[in-house]
């Protein structure tokens, strides 16, 4: 018998700022191409001298991290996991500036070894003095569930009774300005929002999301992570089968789906995905986040902490609503789903604790 | 409860050494190493570095997997297909489509090669921008898994030099828990000009060929390559009566948590990933027969590195060597190619020669394995050691 996982802590820094009590209240929805993260004053939490090196991921994971340890009254995790679609991008443009420029002279070591993929996971450990396990997802929509899948194992399989896992992603100007001329991302002059969204693209941003899972029930639990799943590629008419699949392999009470969290950012040519998946389940409510984060490889850790927050509160904020069924019970099991580019599929189950 | 037994029945490499797992083999036992100048492409250091080049062009490695030479493809994506199809053929696979199979690969450089060509280009010519999304690391695992078929569980790890280490361990930990039936791991890397200058900057690339273990070492070459292995259940082996390469009996991975570069002196990351790995196993460490080292030839692993190993093994170090003086330091597909020659070590009972040892290291009693060996190997302990303190440890065996 698998272990029960439960999230014990969740941390987050977004274009909203803070992970707070009265985020979903304050939201404000977005609406332009590109929004940087709303970010706190990092002072107190990293030395000043360190503090000018790091990029904003870097600093965006240690704060998230540290928020998520601390609400759990965890000071050294088992294992430290993270997820990045695209990793230290301010660094690795750094350094290929300094390369393509100077024609490979004049270079200093610092960008160079800040752009390593696993810096945040190796960062976090390196200033928690954490000897364990420490792995780095880095695939696309799918960076952070397959670090939170890597979790789950670890605390169902491998003995692990505590796992920081997070997903974290930077904004970098000319990375940014590439994403909008290969059509990902809207153009400057935009003012669209994912309801209204009418140009090909979505609006993008930064953040990072992490959380503390236990195989302990405690005070500060959200509520429990049942299972997950990834799927690499599908049609719209197979997410049918990949609902069914899951579904089939779960507990019967928690087959019952009460919610959905879907990944909805405006992108016309592939949210027919999460219409295809809403239909599947009828009358209840469907909430969405990626008008709030924007959209970002690791945004859909966002949507866990929304879910995770939904079933402690037992409490839908207005500002999440997509459609307009309301929940008429309790709400005990939630379906959170999230793919980019109808690739890279995630269905994450999540119940009440 | 015991775990379940992962086998290995199928790899494929391309190296500087070799397109097939024969031609690597061949070099091995005839010690032809692949550490040559850079060709490829033109850098400041051409001429100052030796590198573990793969002497294909795009064009050449693009025709010769017959993919369409109008789609962009990035050198990584096309030695991972490369590898990857060779590894697919030898476990004698078919369809891989379905959710019971699964794709982990590992890249550091990901799309690099195209990105540090092309990044000014992109803005003003249109026909250079189907390139700006193959630059992030999940890139080239989408298309190896499109090339292959896969349309399950795919995703990427990227923990710098223990990359491959870590999508093996994942690969086997989802056939252990019964979430997979089987998996292809491994990773890919190409040269690229960032990853030279980055480690021109740190200042540990060697001027000469490299001689890891040694005591007048002076660095390392860095190299590209691509591997793969076929992980199934046993399960999965009974019911079609598959011949099973090795096992992987065992790993670890544990940070080092000392600097974001350099490894710390008594090697903690590093003993506590072997630990790990030996304990996964469930043998004693005076079980193994041969560690194929990390080895880069830098003299902060290599004291690193032995340090570690002095700790667990005492004095009574098994046999050991480094194979990068025959395939340069392939950075995250390294743990990868190192397990292909950990397989060919246990089916041909051989420990592969550390190039270029000329000197004992002052610190240690122990010398690596200078010449090639015959010699009974049924258990060897393989690591790869990362940036950001990342330490992984593998073991194959022969039952």
């Amino acid at each position: 018998m698998s272990e029960k996982v439960y999230i014990n802590g969740i941390g987050a820094l977004s274009s909203q700022g803070q992970w707070h009590h009265d985020l979903f209240r304050e939201a404000k929805e977005l609406s332009r191409a590109v929004t940087p993260v709303n970010a706190p004053s990092y002072k107190g939490l990293i030395a000043p001298g360190m503090l000018r090196r790091m990029s904003s991921g870097v600093k965006m994971g240690i704060y998230a991290s540290q928020q998520a340890l601390d609400e759990a009254s965890i000071s050294i995790p088992e294992a430290i996991i993270t997820g990045t679609g695209l990793g230290c991008l301010i660094d690795s443009e750094k350094f290929l500036h300094g390369v393509l420029d100077n024609q490979e002279e004049f270079l200093t070591p610092t960008a160079f070894i800040q752009s390593t993929h696993n810096t945040v996971a190796a960062q976090i450990a390196l200033r928690l003095g954490c000897n364990g396990y420490n792995f780095t997802y880095v695939h696309r929509s799918v960076s952070f569930e397959s670090a939170l899948l890597d979790a789950l194992m670890q605390l169902q399989d491998d003995q692990a009774s505590t796992v920081l896992v997070g997903g974290v992603d930077e904004i970098s100007p000319h990375t940014y300005r590439l994403l909008q001329l290969a059509g990902q991302i809207k153009q400057n002059d935009r003012n669209e929002r994912v309801k209204n969204s009418e140009s090909i693209g979505v609006n993008y941003a930064e953040g990072a999301t992490f959380f503390t899972l236990s195989t302990l029930r405690t005070q500060t639990s959200y509520a429990q992570l049942v299972d997950l799943t990834l799927q690499h590629e599908l049609n719209k008419e197979e997410v049918t089968v990949l609902v069914a699949d899951f579904m089939a392999r779960q507990d019967r009470d928690h087959q019952l789906i009460d919610a959905l969290v879907v990944g909805i950012n405006g992108d016309c040519q592939y949210d027919g995905y999460y219409d295809e998946f809403s239909r599947l389940f009828d009358n209840i409510p469907v909430l969405y986040y990626k008008h709030l984060t924007g959209q970002y490889d690791t945004a859909s850790a966002f949507g866990l902490a929304v879910a995770a927050r939904v079933l402690k509160e037992q409490e839908i904020p207005e500002v999440l609503y997509w459609n307009s069924d309301r929940a008429t019970t309790g709400l005990r099991n939630i379906l959170v789903y999230n793919q980019f580019n109808g690739k890279d599929h995630s269905l994450t189950l999540v119940r009440v604790c | 409860m015991s775990k379940p037994k992962v086998a290995v029945t199928g790899m494929g490499i391309v190296s500087a050494i070799g397109l097939t797992v024969e031609e690597n083999l061949y070099a091995l036992l005839n010690g032809r190493h692949g550490v040559s100048r850079l060709e490829n492409f033109s850098s400041k250091w051409n001429s100052d570095i030796f590198v573990g080049e793969i002497k294909y062009t795009n064009e050449q490695l693009t025709g010769m997997l017959a993919l369409d030479p109008g789609k962009p493809y990035t050198r990584t994506t096309l030695l991972g297909i490369y590898a990857a199809r060779q590894a697919i053929r030898s476990a004698g696979l078919k369809d891989l489509s379905g959710s019971r199979t699964g794709l982990i690969s590992a890249t550091s450089v990901g799309g690099m090669d195209y990105t540090e060509r092309y990044f000014y280009d992109y803005l003003t010519d249109p026909s250079l921008r189907p390139y700006i999304t193959t630059h992030d690391a999940g890139d080239s695992s989408q298309q190896i898994a499109h090339d292959l078929g896969i349309n399950g569980l795919v995703t990427t790890i990227s923990t710098a030099c223990s990359s491959a280490a870590n999508a093996i361990m994942m690969g086997a930990r989802l056939i252990a828990s019964g979430r997979l039936d089987r998996v292809i791991v491994g990773g890919t890397d190409a040269l690229s000009k960032f990853t030279i200058n980055g480690f021109n900057t740190l200042m540990i690339l060697s001027d000469e060929r490299c001689r890891p273990f040694d005591n007048e070492r002076k660095g390392l070459n860095l190299g590209e390559a691509a591997a793969y292995l076929i992980l199934e259940s046993e399960e999965s082996v009974n019911a079609e009566q598959k011949e099973v390469l090795a096992y992987l009996a065992g790993y670890g991975n544990a940070n080092d948590a000392f600097h974001q570069t350099a490894s710390s002196a008594d090697g903690q990351g590093a003993y506590l990933a072997i630990g790990k790995a030996l304990k996964s196993a469930g043998v004693e460490a005076s079980f193994v027969d041969y560690i194929n080292v990390h080895g880069t030839g830098t003299v902060n692993n290599d004291l690193s590195e032995g340090h570690a190993l002095l700790r667990t093994f005492g004095e009574d170090v098994p046999l050991f060597s480094s194979t990068k003086g025959f395939t340069g330091h392939t950075l995250a597909a390294a743990a990868a190619i190192e397990a292909v020659y950990s397989i060919l070590a246990i089916r041909h009972d051989k420990v592969f020669a550390n190039l270029n040892f000329q000197h004992p290291m002052q610190e240690f009693s122990f010398v690596p394995q200078s010449t090639v060996l015959q010699r009974s190997i049924a258990c060897v302990l393989s690591n790869s050691f990362g940036f950001g303190g990342n330490c992984s440890t593998l073991i194959f065996t022969e039952q």
